[in-house]
């Protein structure tokens, strides 16, 4: 009887793989970090260029962040 | 560790995605952003020269030649923005489930330009140079606020299941309006009243092209694979 729902487990996981349930560590793996990586990655970009208060980069990026309406000056 | 392969594919499409539609802001900008700003500097430069000093820009500081070298710096700030927004857009699509096509693409680019653009512009439009404002760090204290705010009400908007989140999301998008934006204590410009409204329309139009073009672009290069 324990081992009926690991057969039917198996079962769906061969029939049907890609609505097989995701283990949690899955989501871990494929989603979450990857997700927060390229978002941490993606803020430093727009710190750098869109906030960072360094005259060379505020120079470099002046028009751009005007343009976007980032708070300038 | 992380699913590196997911990752390798999230940049991949987040910096080609963010390379052509920096490159395509920037054509855009020359229509009318950057004229409009470039006459907006000729006025905050006489009212520096009557008032005598210069507080806006450091005039000793490096900066690039107006030219050809002034729109490189600004393609390269550009595509910087556009790698970063490319990537946050990368990230919530990784999360939700990749899009099916570039179709799909267009709605989360809709959402980040409400987002980053006409919600934090409602409070803060966009200003030529040479026109006073509140404190710095506090302006940009707000505009953090704001799009911070505006991204967790849309979601709930959009992927909220009861009506009670649906509702507060609602609440969260007027939320910063209602507490108003950092104003400076007397509002002045160097430029004419028709030049920043110009500045204005301008920009809503260009970063309207350029948040499509983001999401339209990750939409298609970061695409559910069949």
């Amino acid at each position: 009887m324990s081992s009926t729902p690991v057969l039917l487990d198996n079962a769906q996981t061969q029939a049907c793989p890609e609505h097989r349930r995701r283990t949690r560590s899955e989501v871990l793996k494929d989603k979450i970090l990857p997700a927060m990586l390229a978002g941490m990655l993606g803020l430093a970009l727009l710190y750098t260029a869109g906030f960072a208060d360094i005259a060379p980069l505020h120079n470099t990026a002046h028009d751009g962040r005007h343009s976007a309406s980032f708070p300038c000056h | 560790m992380f699913n590196l392969t997911t990752f390798r594919e999230l940049l991949t499409a987040a910096l080609w995605t963010g390379l052509l539609a920096g490159l395509l802001l920037t054509a855009v900008q020359q229509i009318q952003v950057i004229p409009t700003l470039l006459q907006a500097e000729v006025y905050e430069e006489q009212a520096a020269v009557v008032a005598n000093a210069d507080n806006s820009h450091e005039q000793h500081e490096w900066q690039p030649e107006n030219g050809w070298e002034r729109t490189f710096f600004t393609a390269v700030a550009n595509i910087a923005l556009g790698v970063g927004f490319a990537l946050l857009i990368g990230a919530v699509m990784c999360l939700r489930g990749r899009p099916g096509s570039w179709r799909m693409g267009l709605l989360w680019g809709l959402a980040g330009y409400t987002t980053f653009f006409v919600a934090p512009s409602l409070g803060l439009p966009p200003e030529v140079p040479g026109t006073t404002a509140a404190e710095l760090t506090d302006r940009q204290s707000w505009w953090l606020i704001t799009v911070l705010d505006t991204g967790f009400g849309l979601s709930l908007l959009a992927f909220a299941k009861t009506k009670t989140y649906r509702f507060f999301g609602a609440v969260l998008l007027a939320a910063p309006h209602l507490i108003s934006a950092p104003q400076p204590e007397v509002h002045s410009s160097a430029a004419p009243a028709e030049l920043a409204q110009s500045f204005i329309t301008a920009t809503v139009f260009a970063n309207a092209v350029f948040w499509l073009a983001l999401g339209g672009l990750m939409g298609q290069f970061y695409q559910k694979k069949s």
